[in-house]
């Protein structure tokens, strides 16, 4: 893969960038808290983002009480359980993976990455996570406003997430979507700068095919997700109109509480469209930098380049873009035309090829490997255990008639927390575990690493796998205790109860791996420049961590793609993107 | 080693709770077992897929695990390979949409001599309506809603004073007789779900949505919400009995119509006005 003709090299000057363009901290405050350099916005995104995640974690260890031992905690009742669900799966999806995946990662890899010193709007990336922040307050404030947070499921569906009858209709409900109007500005902003900083600001050399996968996902997903939110930041005004002002976007004629009230002429359905015109692109949008952090996880630690590449980043491209013509996937048995199941099911199940063909790459990347089951090899195999199942398990759902069945029972809950919970968190933990040595200069401790790992995997495993077989036996979902009916057996009980208590472990699990991310920030192994041996350009950096600007005076030069290892002839098992060839030629490896 | 035994032993445990865990679909009430068998088509498709994908991972992690000397093959592509791949996938995947979109033909395709029944929910009870002799609904309107009129029935309708409405009680259905299940909701969104019969669909308010089936065995079922619908989501329960023809006759002559529960009203009022003068 090396395609620069030798010749030519000598031909390549120097990529010398002056740095007057930076912002340079002056003080402690503009170094730390009000930074415009990237690698800082992202360790702000990602301890806000795991912060507020430690919430929603909390609030499934309610939800997992109250399911496995019905009735036996008094402080959690049907509406508060309900609240606990839309809370949940919100800060889950947007404001943790959502935030994480591309305000975290996103921040810190692409600029490093690319070969770059900074966004190219510093500024305005400083600014996206600031509104984040706001938008994060605003969503906690919600815990304590009047009548509490909204129990109207994540999804928000009108006309129950505005009427009395449904907890937190008066505050809760108005408090979440303005969260939701902000996360989704502070988003563009970040969003705007991650698309330009990949598409303007790449080095000398780095051609969009030679860019590592998990930049390839990031930047799909921050396309989907600019091209996503707007549908749901739309769906918010509208909804909050219809709270605020009594307009009736979404409100039909209808009785609230026994009384005719005083809306009319408005579409319920409309809202389900909107909300998962970006609803789907959304489980994507989390999905594809899984994707891209898992291929680059998996060569690095399988000492191997990642197999087919150009196959890998098409199928990115084309899953990317597929996403955005299924989204009524969701509304199967919502009442829409039922034509639309045709067409729907279609699309659903042809997303399911580019899928497949990204997990067939990841296990022939392993095939004739060197693997190392290091902590973050370990999590890639993890998440493709998960993602494979959640994967398959989407194709019952997909299926427009499989679905009837299936669809608001507990098979759909087991199905995205498999694809979409368990197994980008996966992707997460596999990749903090890989790059906490460029972000901080230390490794994390190995031990405590494989102990989390085992934990949460066997534990989310034994959690949602059996979940499955509730749904398939008819439990439905959102219900905060089955009670009393005639097909639901004795046992499914002590399943559900078996499945809290291995909840209840996941999470415990989660305490040792923050404790073991703020030990190993004093104690841990020094981590040297590149621990892992790897090719792209983020291990390469003149200093660990790197310094603001990321590359000293000149910028690297790229001669190659990300995924040289084990090239044959070469000295080591890797070759960095920014060696030059001649590096090679000197082993003899082109004679 | 052990990491290569775990991931197999996953698949292995995946599939024998698959084979014999207790946890498994109701015994079907309803014409549409082929939904059934759609879901086992598929079980059968993506379960190979699962152990086939869980097993070469496991064989991979202890035929090429770390070893001293070891060193990677270089293998950047084999477009024959991922070919060949795609089509087997491409395969595997019409082999399951192509039932599944003739079972959904089915499903969408109401047969011309279903009975329509309605259902209604509301926060959070159900009730049906059933045509009378004329074997037709009169038509509802929201706006027609009162304590009086509890459904919103217009009764100016004359194809409607004669349906039988039951409200907060069982559904009857008669075996073996196609029925086309037309829901309405008068307040939020709400999901007619008898896991036995398989089929489900939201209802809206503003708009009348459907499904049809033919029950196929006697017996008493659970009715369930399956969209949420608020605080007591959880317990909107309701009753369908489905039995024979006869004693289904019996159970619709003793409901009363829409004309006889407005005159009783009307007749309380009137009682009630004489009362209070």
């Amino acid at each position: 893969m090396v395609d620069i003709p030798l010749d030519q090299v000598a031909g390549i000057p120097p990529a010398e960038v002056g740095e007057v363009e930076l912002y340079h901290p002056r003080s402690w405050w503009t170094r730390y808290v009000f930074s415009q350099d990237a690698k800082v916005i992202a360790v702000q995104y990602s301890i806000t983002a795991m912060s507020i995640g430690m919430v929603a974690l909390v609030l499934s260890w309610m939800m997992r009480l109250q399911l496995g031992f019905p009735g036996t905690f008094s402080f959690i009742d049907a509406n508060q359980y309900l609240q606990f669900i839309t809370m949940h799966g919100m800060i889950m999806v947007i404001y943790l993976l959502t935030a994480l995946f591309l305000g975290g990662f996103g921040n810190y890899l692409i600029p490093l990455m690319v070969g770059a010193r900074d966004m190219v709007f510093p500024y305005v990336n400083m600014l996206s996570y600031w509104v984040y922040l706001l938008a994060v307050l605003v969503l906690a404030a919600t815990f304590f406003v009047p009548g509490g947070p909204t129990g109207a499921g994540w999804t928000l569906y009108p006309p129950q997430a505005i009427l009395s009858g449904t907890p937190g209709q008066d505050w809760g409900i108005v408090f979440m979507l303005a969260s939701l109007i902000l996360f989704i500005i502070g988003f563009t902003m970040g969003g705007l700068n991650y698309v330009v900083t990949v598409l303007q600001a790449r080095t000398r050399g780095m051609t969009l095919m030679r860019l590592p996968l998990t930049v390839w996902g990031i930047f799909t997903a921050t396309v989907m997700a600019l091209l996503a939110f707007p549908a749901l930041f739309v769906a918010s005004v509208m909804l909050l109109l219809d709270r605020l002002l009594g307009t009736s976007f979404f409100m039909p004629t209808l009785v609230e509480m026994g009384q005719l009230s005083k809306y009319g002429g408005g579409s319920p359905i409309l809202f389900q469209h909107l909300f998962w015109f970006f609803g789907h692109p959304e489980v994507y949008i989390v999905a594809l930098p899984a994707f891209g952090i898992i291929s680059d996880l998996i060569s690095t630690h399988a000492r191997k380049n990642i197999f087919g590449y150009r196959m890998m980043v098409w199928a990115i491209v084309a899953i990317g873009a597929l996403s955005f013509v299924v989204w009524a996937h969701h509304m199967y048995v919502s009442g829409m035309h039922p034509y639309f199941g045709f067409f729907f099911a279609t699309t659903t199940l042809i997303i399911a090829i580019p899928t497949a063909i990204k997990v067939y790459n990841w296990v022939l990347t392993l095939w004739r490997g060197d693997i190392h089951l290091t902590v973050p090899m370990l999590f890639a195999l993890g998440f493709i255990v998960t993602f494979v199942n959640g994967g398959l398990t989407g194709l019952f759902l997909g299926n427009v008639v499989v679905d009837v069945p299936l669809s608001d029972t507990m098979f759909v809950v087991a199905h995205f927390h498999m694809v979409m919970g368990i197994a980008p968190i996966m992707a997460v933990f596999g990749g903090i575990y890989h790059w906490y040595p460029k972000v901080t200069g230390r490794m994390l401790n190995d031990v405590l690493g494989k102990f989390h790992f085992w934990v949460t995997f066997i534990g989310a495993y034994a959690v949602f796998f059996p979940m499955h077989y509730l749904g398939l036996l008819g439990m439905p979902r959102r219900y905060h205790d089955i009670g009393e009916t005639s097909f639901v057996p004795a046992s499914a009980h002590d399943l559900n109860a078996f499945m809290s208590v291995a909840a209840l472990i996941v999470g415990f699990a989660q305490l040792v791996f923050l404790f073991n991310l703020v030990w190993s920030l004093f104690k841990g192994k020094e981590a040297g420049g590149n621990p892992w041996g790897a090719t792209s350009l983020e291990w390469q950096t003149p200093e660990t961590p790197p310094g603001h600007g990321n590359w000293g005076k000149e910028l690297p030069i790229v001669y190659r793609w990300a995924y040289d290892y084990s090239v044959p002839g070469a000295a080591r098992d890797f070759v960095p993107q920014n060696e030059p060839p001649s590096g090679v030629v000197a082993q003899g490896a082109h004679p | 080693m052990a990491v290569a035994l775990i991931l197999l032993l996953v698949a292995i445990a995946s599939v024998l709770f698959h084979v014999y865990s207790p946890w498994w679909w109701t015994p079907i009430a309803s014409n549409w077992r082929y939904i059934d068998d759609t879901i086992n088509l598929t079980f059968w498709i993506t379960g190979a897929v699962f152990c086939a994908v869980i097993a070469f991972m496991a064989y991979c992690v202890l035929r090429f695990h770390h070893k001293e000397g070891r060193r990677a093959v270089y293998n950047p592509e084999n477009k024959k390979l991922e070919w060949w791949l795609s089509i087997g996938t491409a395969i595997g995947v019409v082999a399951m949409l192509a039932p599944g979109l003739v079972v959904w033909h089915q499903f969408v395709t109401v047969p011309a001599d279903a009975t329509d029944v309605e259902v209604v929910g509301q926060q959070w009870m159900w009730s049906y309506r059933l045509p009378g002799k004329d074997g037709r609904l009169g038509t509802s309107d929201a706006r027609l809603i009162s304590s009086e009129n509890p459904l919103g029935l217009n009764p100016n309708d004359p194809n409607g004073q004669d349906d039988v409405v039951v409200q907060n009680d069982d559904l009857h259905l008669p075996v073996g007789k196609p029925v086309k299940v037309l829901l309405r909701s008068i307040d939020v969104l709400h999901d007619f779900y008898v896991p036995e019969f398989r089929a489900k669909m939201d209802m809206i308010p503003g708009s009348v949505t459907y499904y049809w089936l033919t029950p196929t065995r006697t017996g008493t079922f659970d009715v369930l919400c399956a969209e949420l619908c608020g605080a007591a989501h959880a317990q909107m329960r309701s009753r369908v009995i489905v039995e024979e023809e006869k004693e289904y006759h019996a159970w619709l002559e003793k409901q009363r119509t829409f004309a006889a529960l407005s005159g009783q009203r009307d007749v309380a009022k009137a009682a009630y006005k004489t009362g209070s003068e």
